[in-house]
């Protein structure tokens, strides 16, 4: 069946902000999408909060809406657009449930917009566990026995019948939110209890726990014409009971004999056909007793997926673009391979390597919460490598993790902190499993009692043996003893020099030099989607100590883009943004472009979107095996984030030419010291500052400084380590732990500047001028990392004169540094003194955002600039014109996700994403902001008011604001004295520790619907601790910093007046470049 | 690759095992791969292909189409999930000898009996791992099938095995059908009360055939391939089988000629070989492809319904539907540079054998625009070139199974059992208790 002709325009929902559960994979999916589409010759039009994201670049979609993902603004786009269709499946689960929303809501029928790629009911099949359960009783499929429970007192008869441990999984709740394990009542109660107000229609799901068994999943396709296809099964290196997104998964799968994958893929296909997906892409997932076979059915989603992502990027198989072209009438057989560009689509990879997925976890910033691996989704991103066996991908994908280690131990790196709980470490799933297993079995723990412990399938745990064999089998060795065969075995155990040179004594480059020669040198092969049984011309590869080079010669100039690596937090999705662009600006400046990474969920590692793939860890061994190859005439390091980064020096050491501004300008901005004497030689202020390298040294910089200092580690990212120290007893507390986490490097103490406006300041230097991107003014004061604080461009509050200083500051930055590239520049002001804080001449976190804001695409300009490009011949705008619209960029949180870790807001950065919103003025754009993360703003009800003394002053001129708003106020007994004396009325509520009935049992009571509580100083599991804890277990808008209160309260003001539009990013009135 | 001279390449992986052999692979062409035994010692000499399927080496090993040929899997880490006795496709391994990557001899899996490594010297099957099977494979993607010969015997020097792998004879030309046919005729049986009679000929017969066959209500009487259009006759059968088998199916005249004369007297389904005796039958040529088809994922469009079926395939010979007869109607050509599929049923080719009538092209390859299957439209008889009762690969064209059955049922009710159970008993248990798992 061809395409259909009756579509013309089709709107596409992505899925909003970087959350856990839902990451950049859906702007992978979401982008391959659209392009598709326009390729086709459709309208698309997209709504997605994320300006982030690729998918939201004006140039992809025909209309693009930065918009909140609610029923009231899909429906406003509706109106104004008149879309025939509506594609719900590439938004993750967000899009879909806006998509059943709008439905339910009559939207679509209003304006008769046509669902297209997923049917309600299929969907309500799929993801209502009970119709599930029905749909797979109908077919002959098991599942878990279960009942369901809408009371603790429900899940407790069921258990009486169903026995511990049970799984609980609260019904239509995101990436497993709010699910568990119980294995007694009290835990039963926890997760009951919590689950049943997680879950959006108060059920949760008990049932029998499939513990240890093994996990499976599978990636079907089907079309209109019922063909189907199995683009790839996965297995889970950890046992069902660990999240599939907190597991180490495998492709393709490796312990099932073709009986029972024949048997998988027949209930897979089957699962599709009952539920209705009638086209499109969907997940099954399974578990198999591994003692004899019985396979249940868990759970499938109808629409593309982390794992899709995944299975398309191990695979060569683009799931969500031919989901895209299945949705507007195509079959499969009317595909064409993309890869092999000689055979159809409707067909089953099959490939001949291993891949290996590992999550990433940022367990380090939430302190205090529980690290064990549940099936609730905890990592915030993941990797995946690919290598022609097991062992091979795995050493590739743990040296890819950017976490410090280098492979599976033997790095230099083993550190088992837990020696008395060393058991536990292998019983109960945590992030380090992986290497205490690898350690147990180095300390002769055989693999059988590993399997017992881990319930890890024998299978996995022979391979860890054979890894943990060659390691010690080179152990306190020479490097000069090694031969040949034995550093080729090593190579294919997946062992890293690094790792070499560890068990050697030696360095990593002495390991290097010896592998040379000896001829111990790794081959290019191509991931070609058919096990070589047909030639591909698609230049996707994967390294490999085999023989036989399959990578094609370049017939121009390459230029290398180093990605990002995993998601992380303070690295995100908005590094990847802007690899891509540079991909495609030098792609169009005639160079064939190379980008290399080893994230599965982005855009980067599209085989679309550069000329070549290199899908390889970020290590400088990987990159320069890489580099030795393509001979490139440029490398691009300072686009994706702290990874490339820290590769510069050394690459550039080794006489590989740099892109741009040159690692010595980046130590000069890194290195404190340099640094100001760069600002006193420009003139230009900044926070008396030390640089200190032991205890005793930071103590007498304090003593200079005088408090509050900022702590602050250097060469880190997102703020990792940093602290605000408000006196001595707590900088030296913190001084040991800082000092862990780089030991080369010193510690930095600025004085912090209490209570001044942060400004954020993106420019591109050519070497001869600056042009200015963008000014974003903060809304949170400084103190608060920049990535966890809200922005907004233009400026709102700033004179002329000042962002004029600025301005003139930023140029002769970047020229005294020697940008050529990106900086970006975080100011302080306070009493009308301009500080500078940091400069960093890379691409930063705001670039995708200020682009979104101003349409001036930041990371392209730059890319040109890089490749020789002078600014004066770009045909730029004027980089001082006032722009129209305001646009407010608010940061995502993940708290939710940590029960136990404190949510307030520092300088070390927390969240996970981030959302846009776009208004003529200032209110309405930050309400839209909230908007697109809490789908509400409290407008009525009584507000909490709590503020420490700093902020008691400004806090009548806040409560007196939401009086006049209608709200109610309660206020612990300081706040309450403060707003009596200013003869506002509100009533005094005990905290925590003063009594009953408490602020907490109010929060925990409904009763309360907005929290403004400021902390001072370095309170832990104090009264306001439990407060945000209590805020975010009962999801209220929870405000800790007085300078987001204000705009708070003029965003519920604007949401009240009501009167919100939508503006497409073409329709902003300024040039799109 | 130097087609003159000797290339060698060593061995991927250390020994696997303490008392690990050492083994070679010797291409015709001078390619010669180093390895380890993993399996008989000895040496064995065949056709080289490879197989692209990512789950069942042990139906693939088992499987009498292989005979001649040494199968080269392309999924690196093999022996996972060990043996199990019920998942035999045949009565013991029939290919030459086996190539991997990597070897796992220790399996996981609760229904795993053994181990491959130990199943494979049970069975007298020579194969050597750590072999760079990706580049093996490319290369005869590249030069085609060629001859060659793995040996674990060490004082062999490497010149000898290229000598002995050129020496080796090539399949074209050659009847292995004979080689791995069952000699005596053998019975399985069905819990249907009123079962339709199969006379199946046995060129090679996957027992997966069977149990799709048994499963459906079909007590099948297998017969050798020399069995005779009398001896079928006096069976009175209600529909007649023709199975797969191996290699080049131009000199098992006996059989295709067998078929000839059958044809229009009762219904007749072929699979693989079976396809390619019908085609030959109604007068069709055949013709080696350059490296076949084997793997569990190659489309297939049915042109009938327009449906795509994924598909288990094991040829390296092919039927050249054109040779048949004149084309007739509107039927499209049909080319590897065209690559549209005609609309179903009113365009699937249809051209006309000398007696046979009108022969239509039913399944096309999608990779390849080869042909997968015939029906002919004047007689009750259809084939297709792959494999419907998989295993192992997907089950997606099992339908064909009930095409045999509704087409037997057209021609009249089911017989009943086979009248003269004068099968050995102790051959009949054996064979039954397989075809029946």
């Amino acid at each position: 069946m061809p395409r259909r002709n009756d579509i013309k325009k089709i709107l596409v929902i992505g899925s909003g902000p970087i959350v856990i559960g839902q990451a950049c994979e859906f702007d992978y999916s979401g982008s391959q999408a659209v392009k598709v589409l326009e390729e086709d010759g459709f309208e698309v039009v997209l709504i997605n909060s994320n300006p982030a994201t690729i998918m939201t670049d004006p140039g992809l979609a025909s209309r693009t809406y930065i918009e909140p993902i609610t029923v009231e603004f899909l429906e406003k786009i509706i109106e104004a657009e008149r879309p025939d269709a509506l594609l719900p499946t590439l938004g993750g689960q967000t899009g879909l449930n806006c998509a059943i929303d709008c439905a339910e809501a009559g939207v679509l029928e209003k304006y008769g917009v046509e669902l297209i790629g997923a049917d309600l009911g299929a969907i309500e099949k799929g993801e209502n566990r009970k119709l599930f359960a029905e749909a797979m009783e109908r077919i002959g499929l098991e599942i878990a026995r279960h009942g369901y429970a809408y009371s603790l007192a429900d899940a407790q008869q069921l258990v009486i019948e169903l026995g511990y441990p049970v799984v609980v999984r609260p019904s239509f709740t995101m990436g497993g939110a709010g699910g568990g394990i119980a294995y007694n009542a009290e835990e039963l109660r926890e997760i009951v209890t919590g689950g049943i107000d997680l879950s959006p229609i108060s059920e949760v799901l008990i049932e029998e726990s499939v513990i240890g068994w093994k996990e499976f999943e599978m990636e079907v396709m089907r079309d209109r014409n019922d063909n189907a296809v199995i683009v790839c099964g996965i297995e889970n290196f950890d046992p069902m009971g660990v999240h599939t997104g907190d597991s180490i998964t495998v492709a393709p799968i490796q312990t099932l004999t073709d009986r029972q994958y024949q048997r998988m893929r027949d209930a897979s296909i089957a699962i599709l056909r009952e539920i209705g997906v009638e086209t499109g892409g969907s997940n099954v997932q399974f578990a198999v007793n591994p003692a004899d076979g019985r396979m249940i059915v868990i759970e499938m989603n109808p629409r593309v997926s982390r794992s899709s992502a995944l299975a398309s990027k191990a695979t060569g198989f683009p799931i969500a673009k031919i989901a895209a072209k299945l949705a507007v009438g195509y079959t499969l057989d009317e595909i064409d391979n993309d890869i092999t560009k000689k055979t159809p689509a409707c067909f089953e990879p099959s490939i001949d390597y291993v891949v290996v997925k590992v999550p990433r976890w940022a367990f380090e910033k939430f302190k205090g919460t529980d690290e064990t691996l549940t099936t609730r989704m905890k990592s915030v991103g993941e990797v995946m490598a690919i290598g022609r066996t097991f062992n091979e991908a795995l050493g590739k994908a743990l040296r890819s993790l950017e976490d410090g280690r280098a492979g599976l131990g033997c790095d230099g790196k083993d550190i088992f902190t837990d020696e008395s709980n060393f058991t536990e470490k292998l019983t109960i799933p945590n992030q380090e499993r992986i290497y205490y297993v690898a350690e147990a079995l180095r300390r002769g723990m055989t693999a059988g009692r590993v399997h017992e412990l881990t319930r890890i399938d024998p299978w996995f745990v022979d391979r860890l043996v054979e890894i943990v064999a060659c390691q010690q089998s080179l152990s306190g060795r020479a490097l000069e003893d090694l031969s040949a065969a034995e550093l080729f075995a090593a190579k294919r155990q997946g062992l890293s020099d690094v790792q070499i040179a560890t068990l050697t004594g030696a360095t990593e480059h002495q390991v290097r030099a010896r592998r040379k020669d000896l001829g111990v040198t790794p081959h290019f092969r191509m991931v070609d989607t058919c096990a070589g049984e047909f030639a591909a011309t698609t230049a996707y590869y994967y390294k490999c100590y085999e023989s036989g080079d399959e990578h094609v010669p370049a017939t121009k100039s390459r230029a290398v883009i180093l990605g990002a690596g995993p998601n992380r937090i303070g690295q995100g999705i908005e590094f990847d943004y802007c690899c891509v662009h540079a991909a495609y600006a030098l792609h169009d400046a005639d160079f064939e472009t190379v980008m290399v990474n080893c994230n599965p969920e982005t855009v980067s590692t599209d085989y679309d979107t550069s000329d070549r793939l290199y899908f390889e860890p970020l290590t400088y061994e990987d990159v320069s095996d890489i580099l030795e190859v393509e001979d490139p005439a440029g490398v691009l390091v300072t686009f994706g984030g702290q990874t490339p980064l820290k590769l510069a020096r050394p690459l550039e050491d080794d006489g590989w030419p740099m892109l741009g501004t040159r690692p010595e300008a980046i130590d000069l901005a890194e290195d404190r010291q340099r640094f100001s004497a760069v600002l006193d030689e420009l003139e230009v202020a900044y926070p008396p500052a030390g640089s200190a390298t032991s205890v005793e040294e930071a103590r007498e910089i304090a003593r200079r400084l005088g408090f509050p200092l900022m702590v602050r580690p250097s060469y880190v990212l997102g703020g990792r380590g940093m602290v605000i120290a408000y006196d001595e007893a707590y900088l030296e507390s913190h001084l040991a732990e800082a000092a862990r986490i780089t030991p080369d490097h010193p510690v930095l103490l600025d004085h912090f500047l209490e209570q001044a406006i942060e400004v954020d300041c993106d420019v591109v230097c050519d070497g001869t001028d600056t042009y200015i991107g963008g000014i974003m003014e903060h809304i949170e004061e400084a103190g608060i990392h920049s990535g966890d604080s809200a922005c907004c461009i233009p400026y709102f509050t700033l004179s002329e004169t000042t962002v004029g200083e600025m301005r003139e500051i930023a140029r002769r930055l970047a020229l005294r540094l020697g940008v050529v590239g990106l900086m970006n520049i975080q100011f302080a002001v306070k009493e009308s003194t301009i500080y500078v804080l940091e400069v960093n001449p890379r691409a930063s976190r705001t670039i995708p955002f200020v682009s979104k804001a101003t349409g001036v695409q930041l990371a392209k300009i730059a890319a040109r600039v890089m490749a020789g490009e002078k600014l004066a011949d770009l045909g730029l705008p004027p980089d001082d014109r006032r722009l129209e619209r305001y646009c407010v960029k608010e940061a995502v949180m993940p708290f939710n996700r940590f029960p136990g870790a404190d949510s307030v807001l520092g300088p070390e950065m927390k969240s996970t994403g981030e959302v846009m919103g776009a208004a003529p003025d200032f209110p309405r754009a930050y309400a839209k902001g909230q908007l697109a993360i809490n789908y509400e703003l409290p407008t009525s009800g009584t507000v909490f008011l709590s503020v420490c003394d700093r902020d008691k002053r400004a806090v009548v001129g806040l409560a007196l604001s939401l009086r006049n708003l209608g709200f109610d106020i309660v206020a612990t007994q300081g706040t309450a004295q403060v707003l009596e004396a200013a003869g506002i009325p509100s009533e005094v509520v005990m905290k925590k520790y003063e009594g009953r009935p408490n602020v907490i049992d109010r929060i925990t009571n409904g009763e309360i619907a907005l929290i403004i509580n400021t902390p001072f100083g370095q309170e832990t599991r104090s009264d306001g601790y439990h407060i945000r804890a209590a805020a975010i277990r009962h999801r209220i808008t929870n405000v800790t910093a007085l300078s987001a209160a204000m705009p708070l309260v003029q965003a519920i003001a604007a949401r009240k007046e009501g009167n919100f539009d939508v503006c497409a990013l073409q329709d902003f009135e300024v040039a799109h470049g | 690759m130097p087609k003159e001279g000797i290339m060698t390449y060593p061995a991927l992986d250390q020994a696997p095992w303490p008392d690990t052999r050492p083994a070679r692979l010797a291409l015709a062409d001078g390619l010669v791969f180093e390895g380890w035994a993993c399996g008989a010692e000895g040496e064995a000499a065949g056709e080289v292909c490879f197989n692209t399927a990512m789950t069942g080496y042990q139906e693939i090993l088992t499987d009498p189409s292989y005979r001649g040929q040494i199968v080269t899997l392309t999924v690196p880490q093999i022996g996972n999930y060990g043996i199990t006795a019920t998942d035999n496709e045949s009565r013991g391994c029939f290919c030459s000898g086996l190539v991997v990557r990597q070897m796992c001899a220790a399996p996981s899996n609760f229904a795993a009996e053994s181990s491959v490594p130990d199943w494979l010297r049970e069975q007298g099957v020579v194969a050597i791992s750590g072999v760079d099977t990706r580049l093996l494979v490319t290369h005869i993607r590249e030069q085609g099938a060629t001859m060659a010969v793995i040996s674990t015997d060490a004082s062999i020097n490497t010149a000898e095995l290229v000598a002995r792998a050129q020496a080796a004879a090539p399949l074209t030309g050659r009847d292995l059908v004979c080689e791995v046919a069952y000699g005596t005729p053998y019975q399985v049986t069905t819990d249907a009360s009123k079962p339709y009679r199969v006379v199946a000929i046995d060129a090679g017969i996957k027992f997966n055939i069977l149990r799709n066959l048994s499963a459906l209500g079909c007590e099948v009487r297998v017969l050798p391939p020399t069995a005779t259009a009398a001896d079928i006759r006096a069976l009175d059968p209600d529909g007649l089988f023709l199975s797969n088998g191996p290699g080049d199916p131009e000199p098992v005249g006996y059989l295709y000629r067998t078929v000839a004369e059958l044809i229009g007297e009762l219904p007749i389904f072929g699979i693989c070989l079976g396809h390619q005796m019908l085609s030959l039958a109604v007068g069709a040529k055949t013709y080696k492809l350059k490296y076949g088809h084997h793997g569990g994922n190659h489309p297939v469009k049915n042109l009938l319904t327009g449906a795509v079926e994924i598909t288990a395939q094991n040829h390296g010979f092919c039927v050249d539907f054109d040779s048949i007869g004149d084309k007739m109607g509107s039927g499209t050509v049909l080319s590897s540079d065209d690559k549209t599929v005609p609309d179903p049923i009113l365009s699937a080719p249809i051209v006309t054998s000398a007696k046979h009538g009108r022969v239509q092209l039913t399944h096309l390859n999608l990779n390849d625009m080869t042909v997968e299957g015939i029906r002919l439209l004047d007689k009750q008889a259809f084939s297709v070139q792959y494999h419907p009762e998989a295993g192992p690969g997907p089950s997606d064209a099992h339908y064909l199974f009930k095409d045999f059955l509704a087409l037997m049922a057209a021609r009249r009710p089911a017989s009943g059992p086979f009248t003269d159970a004068d099968t050995p008993a102790a051959l009949k248990e054996s064979e039954v208790a397989y075809a029946a798992a």
